[in-house]
Order: C-alpha cells, then sequence, then structure tokens
C-alpha cells in the first residue's frame, strides 16, 4: 500500500512546462453541493476538459438489498435521492406493489399523490434556490427554507421523521392522515403560492441571473435524448417526455396538469421548467386534497389495501389474536415468500426517471435489485456541458442539474 | 416567459388506440422476420415484452432496433448485469431496457455469457448513456464491454480486485463478534 500512495504524489510528466492549468475542484468544495470531484483543465478560466470522478460515498445499496426482505428496501431508497425521499419510497412501493400484484385503493393512491407532489416540490425548491447561491443570491435560498420547512412538517406529522422518510408501506401508508396533518397541509397550500411568487420575482427577471444562467450548460435535445437525460433537464432540452404522463401510476391519469417544456436546454430554461413544474405540483395537491375530501364515512378510514402478507397488522389485534400475531412476526423476520417474477418499475422522480428493476427468484429478499438513478447516468455529459465555458459557469451547470451525490453513489 | 411553452395534457390524453400501434407481438414479428433463429425466448412479464440473444449479436438486434423506423428504440433506460451461479455457461446476463418514446413501448433484452471470457459488445457507440452504465456493470460484475472508450472501475476503488456483486462474494455476516466495533459505537 505505501508504495501505491507514493506514486499518487509524483507530478505527471510535462507538468511543469504545459501551457494550462488542471484545477482539482471537489471532492469537497462549497460550490459543488455534494461530493463530487471534477479535474479540470483550465485555459485560462476556460475550460478545456473536465473528469468527473465519482463514488466517494458508495454504499452497496444493491448487495445489501439482495439481503433485506422488501420491507426493510425503503430505508436504503431514502439514502438514493436525499432531497426528496418520499418519492423514492412510493416508487418502491409501487414496484412492490406491481410484483405482489397488490391493487391499492383510490384514497391511497390520492394521499400518495399528495406526498410525491409535496416532495417534487422540495426538491425543485432546493434545487432552484441552490442555482440563485451559485449566482450570487443567498436571499431567495433563506427565505424559501422555512417553507420548505412546512413540507417537512407534515412528513413529520404522517411518518414521523423528516429527511430519511421511510414514509408508507407495501399497500399504502403506516398510519391514516391525522387532522394536524391536513391543517398543516392546508397551511402550506395557503402560504406557498404568494411565496413562490415572490421567489420567481427575485429571479425570472432578474437581470444578473438571467445574464449568468442564458445560454450556459445548454445541450440539444437530441443530445440529451443519447445522454439519457430525463426528467426536468430533459423536458428542459425540449423533448416531452414525463413518466407521469406517458405510464401513469398511482391515478395520476386523474389529475389535471400541464408539463412544462423548454428549448435550448441551458441552466435557465431548466430553473423555469422546476419553476413551472412547481406551481403544476401545487394544482396536483390542490386537485387530490379535494378528492381525497370527498371521500366520507367508512371510505374516509381507508388508508392501505389489504395485503395481510406484507402489510403489518393493527397492534391491538397483534396482542389479542393469535394470527395477527403470526404475521406480525413473520413479516418483522422478513420470512415471507415473494412471487417469482421480473418486474420493471419506474416514476418520475425529483431529476428524472427513477427506475427499479426487481427480479424475485420465489425467495424472500430479491434476487437482484438494480436502480436507475436518474443522475447517475445524465451526469456523465457533465463534461460536454461544461467544456469551452467559464469556470463559474460550471458551477451553475453543476447545480442546475440537480445532482445528488447519494442518488449517484447508490 | 416568452421563451417558454406548455404541452396541454388534460386527464386521460393518451388515447391508447392511436399510441399502442406498436404492440408486443408486432415487436417480436419484426425481429423474427429480421433475425429468425438469432432471437429467442421471448416472454411477457407485467406487460413487458423480454427476449434473448446470443452475446455476438448485441450490438447487431441493438442498432437494428434503434434504426429501424417502424421499431425505434432510441432511448436506452437502463443497463445492467445479473448473475446467476446456478446456471453453467450462462452465469452472467447484460439486461438492458430500450424505450420507444414516440409510441411510448418500453421492451427488455438480455444477453447471456459465460464467467470466464465476459466479453460483450459495447453499446456506448450508439447511446452515449451506455458509457458509464457499462462501467458500472463492469465495476461491479466484470462484464468486459469489448470497444468501450474508458472501461474502469467507477464507484469503487480502482485497487478493487473483485467484483463484488457476484453471488459468490456473500455480504458480511451480521452476526460475527470477532470485529472490534468499540470506534463506531456498536462495541
Amino acid at each position: 500500500m505505501t508504495e501505491q500512495y507514493q506514486n499518487h504524489i509524483k507530478l505527471p510528466e510535462g507538468s511543469i512546462e504545459k501551457q494550462t492549468t488542471t484545477l482539482n475542484m471537489g471532492p469537497t468544495h462549497p460550490a459543488t453541493h455534494g461530493v463530487f470531484q471534477n479535474i479540470m483543465e483550465l485555459d485560462g478560466e476556460r475550460i478545456v476538459s473536465a473528469v468527473p470522478t465519482i463514488g466517494y460515498i458508495h454504499r452497496a445499496f444493491e448487495k445489501i438489498a439482495e439481503r433485506r426482505p422488501l420491507y426493510q428496501i425503503t430505508p436504503l431508497t431514502d439514502r438514493l435521492n436525499y432531497c426528496s425521499s418520499p418519492l423514492n419510497n412510493m416508487g418502491w412501493h409501487l414496484t412492490c406493489e406491481k410484483l405482489l400484484d397488490v391493487k391499492t385503493p383510490k384514497r391511497v393512491d390520492y394521499l400518495r399523490i399528495i406526498i410525491m407532489e409535496l416532495s417534487r416540490i422540495s426538491d425543485h425548491l432546493i434545487c432552484n434556490s441552490i442555482v440563485g447561491v451559485d449566482t450570487g443570491a443567498y436571499t431567495g435560498f433563506l427565505y424559501v427554507m422555512q417553507y420548505r420547512e412546512l413540507i417537512y412538517e407534515i412528513y413529520e406529522e404522517v411518518c414521523g421523521s423528516r429527511l430519511t422518510t421511510n414514509i408508507g408501506r407495501i399497500g399504502g401508508f403506516e398510519r391514516n392522515f391525522t387532522n394536524t396533518a391536513f391543517t398543516k397541509l392546508e397551511k402550506f397550500l395557503k402560504e406557498y403560492p404568494s411565496v413562490l411568487k415572490e421567489f420567481e420575482n427575485l429571479f425570472t427577471r432578474n437581470r444578473i441571473f438571467m445574464d449568468r444562467t442564458i445560454g450556459t450548460g445548454g445541450i440539444g435535445a437530441e443530445r440529451a435524448l443519447n445522454y439519457g437525460f430525463t426528467g426536468p433537464n430533459l423536458r428542459a432540452a425540449g423533448v416531452d417526455y414525463d413518466v407521469r404522463v406517458h405510464s401513469p401510476y398511482s391515478s395520476y391519469e386523474d389529475f389535471d396538469f400541464k408539463i412544462p417544456v423548454g428549448k435550448t436546454g441551458d441552466n435557465y430554461d431548466r430553473f423555469l421548467v422546476r419553476n413551472e413544474e412547481m406551481w403544476q405540483s401545487l394544482g396536483i395537491i390542490q386537485q387530490a386534497y379535494q378528492k381525497v375530501q370527498e371521500f366520507k364515512g367508512e371510505e374516509a378510514e381507508v388508508f392501505h389495501a389489504n395485503v395481510p402478507e406484507y402489510y403489518l397488522p393493527e397492534k391491538e389485534d397483534v396482542y389479542t389474536k393469535m394470527e395477527a400475531l403470526i404475521w406480525h412476526f413473520k413479516i418483522i423476520m422478513g420470512e415471507v415468500d415473494m412471487p417469482k417474477g421480473e418486474v420493471y418499475h419506474s416514476i418520475e422522480g425529483g431529476n428524472g426517471e427513477l427506475g427499479f428493476y426487481l427480479i424475485s427468484d420465489g425467495g424472500r429478499t430479491p434476487f437482484r435489485l438494480h436502480f436507475r438513478r436518474p443522475c447517475f447516468i445524465y451526469y456523465q455529459a457533465y463534461p460536454e456541458l461544461v467544456t469551452g465555458g467559464m469556470l463559474s459557469d460550471a458551477v451553475v451547470t453543476m447545480s442546475s442539474l440537480n445532482l445528488i451525490a447519494g442518488e449517484m453513489d447508490a | 416567459m416568452d421563451r417558454f411553452f406548455t404541452l396541454d395534457h388534460g386527464p386521460c390524453t393518451l388515447d391508447k388506440e392511436v399510441i399502442m400501434v406498436l404492440t408486443n407481438e408486432t415487436i417480436q414479428q419484426r425481429l423474427t422476420e429480421k433475425f429468425g433463429e438469432l432471437v429467442f425466448h421471448f416472454e411477457e412479464s407485467y406487460g413487458m415484452l423480454s427476449f434473448e440473444a446470443s452475446k455476438e449479436n448485441n450490438l447487431k438486434i441493438i442498432q437494428f432496433l434503434h434504426d429501424d423506423a417502424q421499431l425505434g428504440f432510441r432511448f436506452l433506460t437502463d443497463l445492467c448485469a445479473v448473475n446467476f451461479p446456478d446456471q453453467p455457461g450462462r452465469e452472467l446476463a447484460v439486461v438492458y431496457h430500450l424505450h420507444n418514446l414516440t409510441e411510448n413501448v418500453r421492451i427488455r433484452f438480455k444477453v447471456f455469457t459465460n464467467i470466464t471470457g465476459p466479453d460483450i459488445f459495447t453499446a456506448s457507440k450508439l447511446f452515449a448513456s451506455a458509457n458509464w452504465m457499462e462501467r458500472e456493470t463492469y465495476d461491479f460484475y466484470g462484464v468486459n464491454f469489448v470497444g468501450h472508450p474508458n472501461l474502469k472501475r467507477i464507484l469503487n476503488v480502482d485497487e478493487m480486485d473483485y467484483f463484488p456483486m457476484r453471488k459468490e462474494y456473500p455480504l458480511e455476516d451480521q452476526t460475527r463478534v470477532d470485529k472490534d466495533d468499540e470506534m463506531f459505537g456498536r462495541g
């Protein structure tokens, strides 16, 4: 080992004579918002080439998942894109439900949509406000943080945690939404539009912001598709692909919403697409909340499907009934066999198509589980996006791509 | 906001009859027409058509799926490997998920290889997105993508001398006691 590390310190051949500067940006740099390393060749301030290195926080989720029963994999998905954990959780539950052939009640679907769209808002809010920080406007970021807090309080009320949520179970939710959760949701729906409006006023027509973002980090539709872009980044490049519309899941087909599409795929378009998506998400939440309120009586108490083999029985039953106790034990110990099958399911995550490819050989744990992590796939376009541009634009490009190290490194 | 337009989408505007002209049957028919015996093991699981080919033909078939006017699978959604230790000669599978975005049809395409000489042609010339996905697959399963411009480890350390996602490397026993965990608060 010692010998190997000595090699690392040696200066490369010709590094003194060469005309360009090598800059190591990262792995921990305040402007990268995560563990990203880029070895850049600079000619003055212009980037000649960039070589990204990733994998600093690889945690072997796919390997671990091969030894875990389904319900224990949900916390692993939390830690992929941790800016929108509920989306990952829901995607995973939907994958399991597809494999197990579980049909969820409409009320569960709508409640899930509320949570998913809330987390899309919190995801986009972070990304857009960070673009603001990188262009020199810290105010927007600080201002919207307190409103993201409102979203986190709703999570907290529903599942008990804020960042790594582990929200929902196979078949539905762990408990019904409380009145407090709905009150908090109402508060958010009332206060947030004016906040988003003000946030937009700070940026959308801001001269400095426009100068910094228009025409930087752009990519055409053809290249974006070839690079496997999905989500807001692909739509900013002008391709109208959204999983919610193309393969509706969780009853998205019941909702009326629009998909914003950009033209040039540059940083400004990505910003605009995300902003518009937040408005659309707000609309979806309002519709979903209305639909949820229409359930009356017994229907309003439904918060999970009937899947006794995967959904934990009521605690009271566990203490008083033999069968419930057996199921409780079997589920907790991960002793329920799942059906044999091979399934790919994807949802529209915060930054693109989040896919789960699950192979089951009929055992208690997945035979193979592969996460299609959107930002791992599109980050490889980063050198192409920044080469020829200024170093300061590369920083903005990185944040506007919505790269999350946790998702990239799995 | 002048640079910005939105795509109209009301409830259920995706008309199934208009969209779904490319069915799984037509895909299968088109493929067997072109390749005959070279493509086999057609099956449909959860609505997605899945088929297999020998590893020598993988690139030819992906190219055809990409270029053919009727098929038009121009989006590589996912690429990964699976290890089947119980299938001698077919221990490793490379799985491609392809997507036709205009018709909105997905397919799954697999090639199998033995574990002693896992050489498979790279798709990175056709799809720029395959570059890192193939590197990841190499990193974890040791699949050698022939013709790949930069086939080296991506998530693991360069010094690693095995392929950790293969089934021969089990996870560490959770109950082992020989490890000193004092530093991590579990001692």
